[in-house]
């Protein structure tokens, strides 16, 4: 009977091999291939079984993840959606995440190198990992305020504090739900992203970083004025030609003045009455004499062409290389091929009221772990030199001037030195606009940088929105 | 002998010890890997850890004295085995109960210091694992009755459509369970006591000898048996495990491959039958066959969802695992009975379910040296029957995890979630520890019953061998091994 007793135990034996071998192909060489089965919801639950962070602005979370009964384990939520849309972006289990979900994912998901220990420490506790709660610069007052001007409009609001770079208020109009593409309803999450996604106003966009860029239109004569002065060439004191109209070097175009100013009473101005009246045949001579080169240097100071985080990605701006004098003298009025966010017009701003210094603009305030021990804290840096402080320093007053005596007066503030610049960047030819207005207050101690745009206005609209939208911005983080 | 005695009765000590430790590191797996799956939960003040920890550590404890009082010659590493794979099935049970709604813990661990207490009852009042063979008959009756059970109104239990458990005061119970032992005794008992017959009685014809009819009762009893448990209970699971165990005894005690190729024929032809008018088997079959098929996935009744999503599982665990506490068996349905395998694959990888494997390996492996060494036909039949039962039950619900056969529910023996499934096994453990006692204990030759000599003679070396050959044989057998049934024969 030993013997087969003995055969018994190598048929076991054989059945363990089997086994082990059955085993072996699920578990090594098919693995991979099961993990991304359709029907296997591992992969998707993975990112949905730990508690993500939450993302706060002023001590609300805007938004969670609140635990979920559906299958999920937890479902994030946006509670004031619309409002802050374009920051948070949304956490889709079909499309992905976007905004801050997406930029801070590591950090709100628990699996930042920084958070490398508390996972070791969960690993060996056997707790879930949770994500890291990830606060704002943001001031709710503020977004709220640019939230309401933008309402009805298609446009973009930024604010920002110019010393730290800390971004106050970011606002893109139209908004959505983010909570729609969040849903663990699969159909009503394509539903809701098609319509979305196909809707001629691009809601999805955040137009203050990642929008179409728009062209910035006068506000780039700043730029301008900061070349004059740095070139030497040009003073204070200095007169220029103000023709109504600019016949461009080899062309027929005529290039025109401002319509709805003063440009038409004088036939020369100093380059503070220009800015003032934002007169456009001055500061088109002033590029075609010193040159694109050195226009695009100083475009370059400013920030344009360069990449940035804040954390969220934003769209380079763009002034244009290889131009012909005509085309410089467009571009030098911010038309032609120039191109620029919202962003980096408040970036211009910042540099102007902080003595020429660009700070690096900022989202996040601070990375705080579930323990609540800090993984990040802001702390102002300084980007780039944009210019000298007596050049920042002069422009800023033209800047003042411009709301005292010039056409930016509907920003002006009761008891307030305010600087600023509108701009009216013509859409082709159809007479419809992108009106801006850009500037800080107060003006000798900056508290906040503004850049306004409102999409496709017609002139007169444009400016009765711009400048007294800038006004409600800095009322509302002076008088707070 | 006297000195070869003294040899016997010194050297295990030191190996005595080792399984006082194996057996204590057991038990303390189970604790380190509830701490591991979520040491919160336990520094919340939760106390379920430490009750399934006392239970487990206690019941060892009086397992591990009454081994040392009653068969201090057990091969050492049984106990440990079995306490490794009761704990890590006490922490996956715990641990789904922790996100899931299932909540068998509780009874769980109770049932495990009742298992551990019937093992200990076993051993304590089983003398000699031959007094079993007196029962052969009464086992039989009782194996009948147990399978009947669950078919009286009142007391029987219909679960899932399988028809198999019966329901006393709130609690639920799996006669089959116990049936397996009843008729692993039945079996062991009439084949050691009819064997000769059935090999040498009867015509031959063409290469091999037919057995009379009379002789051939027990297969058609056992067939009957299975395929009644099938059409009745509806439970391919136990049909299976009964038919195994009727073969691999049939076989252990024929040696004839023979019968192992007309049992298939039998569970061929069966198994078409079932496939064919059962509808159950029909399901079981179609979901394996065509598992990640859209229609049969989805399909609400009988589909293959559980299957797919315990595959799934297996593979989420890949070589490493997730860790305890970091899988997702909520996904799995019956993820801690049935699927038990798929959640563990999942949590503890390739290289933790290999090694669960290896102690199982381990642990059949004792049973059938247990087997080899015994002296007596009925014991060799009851340790090797056993161990086979549990190849066959391990074989049939890995082998269905992992779709090399239809899956059907069995219990993953002392790690699903079962009272009685636990209950069986520990006591099938005290079976082996108590035959492997006696397979290794020194004896005198005046110590054993004359009648049993006939018994102890293995038949295929007799029939193909020189008797001389044969004692030689098996003397170098158990020198080697350090047993004692040389001196007689």
């Amino acid at each position: 009977m030993n013997k087969a007793i003995r055969r018994l135990w190598i048929a076991s034996a054989c059945v363990f091999v089997l086994l082990l071998g059955a085993l072996t192909y699920i578990q090594f060489f098919e693995s991979k291939t099961l993990m991304a089965n359709q029907w296997n919801s591992r992969t998707l639950y993975d990112s949905y079984g730990s508690q993500r962070g939450s993302i706060v602005v002023g001590g609300t979370e805007i938004a969670s993840s609140v635990p979920s009964n559906d299958g999920y384990d937890y479902q994030r939520v946006y509670s004031q959606p619309e409002l802050y849309a374009g920051l948070t972006g949304y956490f889709s289990s079909i499309y992905g995440s976007s905004g801050l979900e997406s930029a801070m994912n590591d950090e709100l998901s628990g699996n930042g190198d920084e958070q490398f220990y508390d996972r070791i420490a969960q690993m060996f506790s056997g707790g879930k990992t949770t994500g890291a709660t990830v606060e704002l610069t943001i001031d709710p007052a503020i977004q709220q305020t640019a939230a309401e001007l933008l309402d009805g409009h298609k446009g973009s609001i930024v604010a920002m504090n110019p010393k730290t770079g800390e971004i106050l208020a970011m606002a893109s109009s139209p908004s959505y739900d983010p909570n729609e593409l969040s849903s663990h309803d699969n159909g009503a999450v394509i539903d809701a992203y098609s319509r979305l996604n196909s809707d001629p106003d691009n809601p999805l966009y955040n137009r203050a970083i990642a929008g179409n860029t728009y062209s910035p239109g006068s506000t780039f004569k700043i730029i301008d004025a900061v070349a004059a002065l740095e070139s030497g060439k040009y003073n204070a004191d200095s007169v220029i030609d103000n023709p109504q109209e600019l016949q461009l070097p080899n062309t027929t175009t005529k290039l025109p003045n401002y319509v709805n100013g003063q440009c038409s009473t004088r036939t020369q101005a100093t380059i503070e009455w220009a800015l003032a009246q934002s007169c456009n045949t001055p500061f088109a001579q002033i590029a075609m004499d010193l040159g694109q080169d050195k226009i695009a240097q100083t475009a370059k100071n400013f920030g344009y062409g360069e990449d940035l985080s804040i954390p969220l990605s934003v769209s380079p701006s763009v002034f244009p290389a290889d131009m012909s004098q005509d085309q410089l003298a467009l571009a030098s009025i911010g038309q032609y091929d120039v191109k620029t966010t919202p962003l980096q017009v408040a970036m211009m701003s910042s540099a102007i009221a902080n003595d020429g210094k660009q700070m690096k603009p900022n989202l996040v305030k601070s990375v705080k772990s579930r323990s609540l021990s800090s993984l990040y804290e802001f702390s102002p840096s300084e980007l780039r030199t944009s210019t000298s402080a007596d050049i920042a320093s002069q422009v800023k007053d033209w800047m003042v001037n411009d709301v005292d005596n010039g056409i930016a007066s509907g920003a002006a503030v009761n008891g307030v030195k305010v600087a600023g610049k509108t701009g009216t960047a013509e859409i082709g030819s159809t007479g419809s606009n992108n009106a801006w207005f850009t500037g800080f207050a107060p003006a000798d101690d900056p508290q906040v940088a503004v850049a306004v745009v409102y999409e496709d206005v017609d002139a007169v609209t444009g400016a009765s929105l711009t400048s007294p939208a800038g006004k409600a911005l800095f009322e509302a983080v002076l008088n707070k | 002998m006297a000195l070869s005695l003294r040899q016997k009765n010194d050297a295990p000590r030191s190996r005595y010890i080792v399984g006082f430790i194996l057996s204590a590191v057991a038990v303390a797996l189970c604790p380190i890997s509830m701490w591991l799956i979520d040491s919160e939960v336990i520094a919340g003040g939760d106390t379920r850890w430490l009750t399934a920890t006392l239970t487990l550590g206690i019941g060892a404890l009086v397992l591990y004295l009454v081994i040392q009082f009653k068969a201090r010659f057990a091969d050492p590493l049984i106990l440990p085995l079995v306490l490794a794979l009761n704990s890590i099935g006490l922490a996956m049970i715990y641990r789904i109960d922790l996100t899931t709604s299932a909540q068998a813990g509780a009874s769980q661990v109770m049932w495990t210091g009742v298992a551990m207490a019937a093992a200990a009852i076993v051993l304590l009042f089983l003398k000699d694992h031959r007094a079993l063979r007196r029962v052969t008959y009464i086992s039989l009756a009782v194996s009948l009755f147990l399978l009947l059970l669950p078919l009286i109104p009142g007391l029987g239990l219909e679960i899932n459509g399988a028809r198999i458990w019966i329901s006393i005061a709130g609690r639920t119970f799996q006669p089959g369970e116990i049936a397996k032992i009843t008729l692993a005794i039945f079996f062991a008992g009439y084949l050691s006591t009819h064997r000769d017959l059935i090999l040498l009685a009867g015509k031959r014809v063409g290469p091999f000898r037919l057995p009379r009819f009379k002789d051939l009762a027990p297969m058609f009893i056992a067939w009957l048996l299975s395929i009644g448990v099938l059409v009745f209970q509806r439970d391919l699971g136990s049909a299976i495990l009964f038919f195994g165990l009727f073969m691999a005894m049939i076989f252990l005690a024929t040696g004839q491959v023979t019968w192992l190729v007309l049992g298939f024929l039998f569970v061929a032809a069966g198994g078409f039958l079932a496939y064919n008018f059962i509808s159950h088997v029909y399901y079981r079959i179609s979901s394996w066959v065509h598992a990640f098929d859209p229609d049969v996935y989805n399909q609400v009744v009988g589909g293959s969802g559980q299957i797919v999503q315990g595959v799934f599982g297996l593979a989420s665990g890949g070589l490493f695992g997730r860790g305890w506490g970091n899988g997702r068996p909520d996904l799995v349905s019956y993820s801690n009975s049935d699927m038990i395998i798929a959640s563990l694959g999942e949590e503890l990888g390739l290289i933790g379910l290999g090694a669960l494997l290896m102690m199982y390996m381990l642990l059949v492996s004792r049973g059938f040296r247990a087997s080899l060494g015994v002296r007596d036909a009925f014991g060799k039949l009851l340790a090797a029957g056993l161990s086979a039962v549990m190849v066959v039950q391990l074989f049939v619900v890995i082998g269905g995890v992992t779709r090399l056969i239809p899956l059907t529910g069995l219990t993953t023996p002392f790690m699903s979630a079962g009272g009685s499934s636990l209950l069986a096994n520990w006591v099938i453990v005290a079976l082996l520890i108590a035959i492997s006692h006696s397979a290794r204990a020194p004896q005198l030759v005046d110590t054993f019953e004359p009648e049993e000599s006939s018994d102890t003679i293995d038949l295929d070396s007799y029939e193909n061998d020189g008797a001389t050959s044969v004692i030689s044989r098996i003397t170098d057998h158990n020198n080697a091994d350090h047993q004692g049934g040389a001196v007689r024969e």
